[in-house]
């Protein structure tokens, strides 16, 4: 009998791996990016999926969760490291051992020297590099390399944040020396040690890499090669997948996608969908007036009904849930009830409107007109956009919506060429103590595209950060979240998104997590066929 | 004695334009008809807001992707907004670009045109080389270029569209005015001491009309569906503005399957304002050319 249980044990043990089937070797990949070119290459730069999903397959990073599992928001793993370790020195000691026979595609040795230096140029990048994710290391006072298999994190203080951080999907390892040579090169260039060696780019078409034999996860990748193909309109991306030119993309499509391409392809499709920890906010410049005024923000603010355009929208673009500045399902998110405290959440929708058109009169800005700077991104941004253009006009707004290709978006995020944009916090990890930084200062946050001072924002979130109790924790998270979106409504808050992947049947060893960032290295990806 | 004068003028043997209008009517029933289209859509335009039963720009959440009924005679989108206003507004639109660019584009290649015909030498071979570049691109393909320099939005589309047709105004109207440099009269203002502007202007752009109005119209259906085209692409005029084009890229695509009047009636609005400029060009083109006046 034990033995009938233990046999029962072990197939339910191995029925996932099962239903995938066993891996296969060869074939190439062909996927989508809905994305015109990523301003550059460089992961430590750059924030967008155009990047990330075109060049992660050719990076190693130190920690990752696990591919197999990416769903998880704590199940780390070692990429480059040998053991995941645990901190020393009250937390805040982290020491990282690197494998042995890791090599870059030019053959060459990687050694924790290459490990440490990419992290400092992440934690601590020297002048005139850019480094999105810096304000996620504040914890980090040092990353050294004693030797050459071993990586030291010295924390300034303890933090549940930092593991999820360090696990993020950009934090490529670059090499060294080309690092001390030009600080740059990777912008325009590629040279990583992960599971495939970088073939042909073309700037906004496509990305092509072949498989590195040398990768150092035994037996992997699976896959002969990939094609990335650019391609930013939906249409394009349905008509590929539809016509087997493409697998699938990334990214998410919205309901009407899955709904077409389910109904056209059948088994042929598969659909894996999940919540998303990606937000789209609308923020104004500070610098340009009238925006520098918190009436003229918090009426822009209080002209959206959230209650009622989030359900509708949910039928015809990737968002569904109205949410605060945190993940909603996170257990320090906002409640219904504590939203509705806060301006632009409040149930009363006319009441809400006639105090906009209030502080709209107070502030002498009636009528006011003015750009909304988008992305040219069909879903969600252009939805958004839409409906919230229609929204403003409802306390007589007049606004015009510019939308610019992804390279002159971020252009115009970075120099403050805009009134009003289309922004969004996009995280790797569900790690809601990092991924609030997006509200901090320009100053403290690279990302932050307000133009903003705010000394106070600043202290709220480091009280969050410090706090280890979780009831004082979520107390704090509120204060934080009441002062950015309601006192000083430094930004507004668009319904969070819901992430729906439909892939071709045949494609197999991938998984759907929150973020469309992270598990993009496609080692453990196959094809059945 | 009294001395009777002849004068010309007083003896007008010109048909009355009511004459002249019934017999273009009669000659050139499909240009009468793309004549009707386009007066249809000029009106549709101008009186718009008077025209349209809904807001074209207002979402109506309650009512999404819609079929056709007696509410929304041409269904709804996907916001909710009705097609039928969106298109009546999408005329005006058309019209704004199509007619801004090709009077702008088909003006300053008349006067170009004539400008290089009459200086002739070294000026006028300079003028067609940088016309032969720029018409050496496509009129989409440039407009794109344009457009990513410029942004995008309705003033830029019409530049966009206009400096691509300014060559192709120019090139025709100089070979007209080639023949008409040479005619007396116009050595006569040059010997009277008139300057060049004066000679272009008085008297040679006035007789080069007649191929300069025939383009003029053709470039009106040519910048509307330049307009379309730009905006289907993302890079015309942009939501919430009601044009034809953009109707097009928005839920048009993404609900081709499931409500596909959301394509069809822009698509069918693009095609009559096109069909009928042309018919309308064409049958001009046959009734100021004296050589197919009378076929």
């Amino acid at each position: 009998m034990k033995f009938l249980f233990g046999l029962l044990a072990l197939l339910a043990a191995t029925l996932p791996a099962r239903a995938d089937g066993t891996p296969k070797h060869g074939g190439i990949l062909t996927f989508m990016i809905p994305a015109d070119a990523p301003p550059s290459l460089d992961g430590h730069k750059e924030t967008t999926y155009a990047t990330v999903h075109a060049t992660a397959p050719f990076y190693s990073v130190l920690i990752r969760i696990n591919p197999l599992n990416p769903a998880s928001t704590d199940d780390f793993v070692c990429d480059l490291c040998t053991e995941m370790p645990k901190p020393t020195d009250d937390g805040k000691t982290w020491t990282f051992t690197i494998r042995d026979g890791v090599k870059w595609h030019d053959g060459s040795a990687l050694t924790a020297a290459d490990v440490a230096a990419s992290w400092r140029e992440i934690v601590h990048p020297r002048p005139g590099v850019a480094s999105a994710r810096q304000p996620y290391f504040i914890m980090v006072d040092e990353v050294s390399a004693p030797d050459a298999k071993t990586v030291v994190f010295k924390l300034n203080f303890a933090t549940s944040a930092f593991l999820p951080a360090l696990a993020d999907p950009f934090a490529y390892i670059y090499k060294k020396e080309i690092l001390d040579r030009d600080p740059h090169w990777y912008e325009r260039n590629v040279m990583g040690s992960g599971p495939f060696r970088f073939v042909e780019y073309q700037i906004g078409q496509s990305m092509k890499g072949e498989r590195n034999p040398d990768y150092y996860h035994e037996g992997l990748p699976y896959l002969d090669g990939f094609t990335a193909i650019f391609a930013p309109k939906q249409s394009v991306i349905i008509d590929a997948i539809r016509a087997d030119r493409a697998s699938n993309e990334f990214r998410g499509l919205p309901p009407s996608a899955r709904d077409q391409l389910a109904k056209e392809l059948g088994d042929k499709i598969t659909v894996q969908t999940g919540d998303w920890n990606c937000v789209n906010m609308i923020t104004a410049n500070h610098k340009k007036k009238p925006f520098d005024d918190v009436r003229v923000r918090r009426a822009l603010a209080l002209a959206i009904d959230q209650w009622k355009g989030a359900p509708a929208l949910a039928k015809i673009a990737n968002v569904r849930t109205v949410g605060g500045v945190v993940f909603p399902g996170s257990p320090l998110a906002a409640t219904k009830e504590e939203l509705q405290q806060i301006v632009g959440y409040w149930p009363d929708i006319e009441k809400s409107r006639a105090e906009a058109r209030r502080l709209l009169k107070e502030a002498g800005a009636e009528g006011l007109a003015f750009g909304l700077q988008n992305r040219n991104v069909d879903q969600p941004y252009k939805y958004i956009a839409a409906w919230i253009i229609d929204e403003w006009s409802k306390i007589g707004l007049k606004v015009t919506q510019k939308v610019l290709p992804t390279g002159p978006f971020f252009e115009g995020l970075r120099s403050g060429n805009f009134d009003v944009t289309v922004d969004f916090n996009c995280q790797g990890l569900v790690n809601p103590l990092l991924d609030i930084g997006k509200y901090l200062p320009h100053t403290v946050y690279e990302e932050n595209y307000g133009n903003y001072e705010d000394q106070k924002v600043i202290d709220l979130y480091q009280a969050v950060l410090h706090e280890n109790d979780s009831v004082k924790q979520r107390s704090l998270m509120r204060e934080y979240e009441t002062y950015v979106l309601d006192t000083q409504a430094h930004t507004i808050m668009m319904p969070w998104w819901e992430r729906i992947v439909p892939i071709r049947s045949y494609v197999k060893g991938w998984k759907i997590s929150p973020s469309h960032y992270i598990n993009q290295d496609l080692g453990t990806v196959w094809l059945d066929k | 004695m009294s001395v009777t004068v002849f004068d010309p003028d007083a003896l007008d043997l010109r048909p009355s334009v009511w004459s002249r209008s019934l017999r273009f009517c009669r000659r050139q029933p499909l240009g009468t008809f793309g004549l009707a289209l386009v007066l249809i859509i000029a009106v549709t335009g101008i009186f718009a807001e008077a025209l349209a039963p809904y807001n074209p720009t207002a979402n109506d959440f309650a009512a999404m992707t819609e079929a056709p009924s007696l509410d929304h005679w041409l269904g709804t989108d996907q916001f909710g907004r009705d097609l039928l206003s969106r298109i009546i507004f999408g005329a005006r639109t058309a019209l704004i670009v199509g007619l801004s660019s090709a009077f702008v584009g088909g003006s300053s290649g008349l006067v170009l045109g004539v400008a290089s015909a009459y200086i002739g030498g070294t000026i006028d071979m300079l003028m067609q080389r940088v016309f032969d570049i720029v018409m050496a691109f496509p009129l989409i393909i440039l407009a794109l270029a344009i457009v990513s320099i410029f942004g995008t939005g309705v003033q830029n589309v019409i530049i966009a569209i206009t400096i691509p047709l300014i060559p192709r105004c120019a090139r025709v109207v100089r070979s007209a005015a080639l023949v008409i440099r040479e005619v007396p009269y116009v050595d006569a203002a040059r010997a009277c001491g008139f300057s060049a502007w004066r000679i272009i202007l008085r008297h040679m752009v006035p007789n080069v009309m007649a191929p300069f109005l025939i383009m003029v119209t053709a470039f009106v259906g040519q910048a509307i569906l330049a307009e379309a085209s730009l905006s289907y692409l993302g890079l015309g005029v942009q939501e919430p503005v009601p044009a034809w084009g953009l109707m097009l890229q928005g839920g048009a695509e993404e609900y081709a399957s499931t409500a596909p009047w959301i394509a069809i009636f822009p698509g069918v609005a693009i095609m009559l304002s096109v069909l009928g400029i042309n018919l309308f060009g064409d049958a001009l083109r046959d009734t100021l050319d004296p050589k197919l006046r009378d076929r």
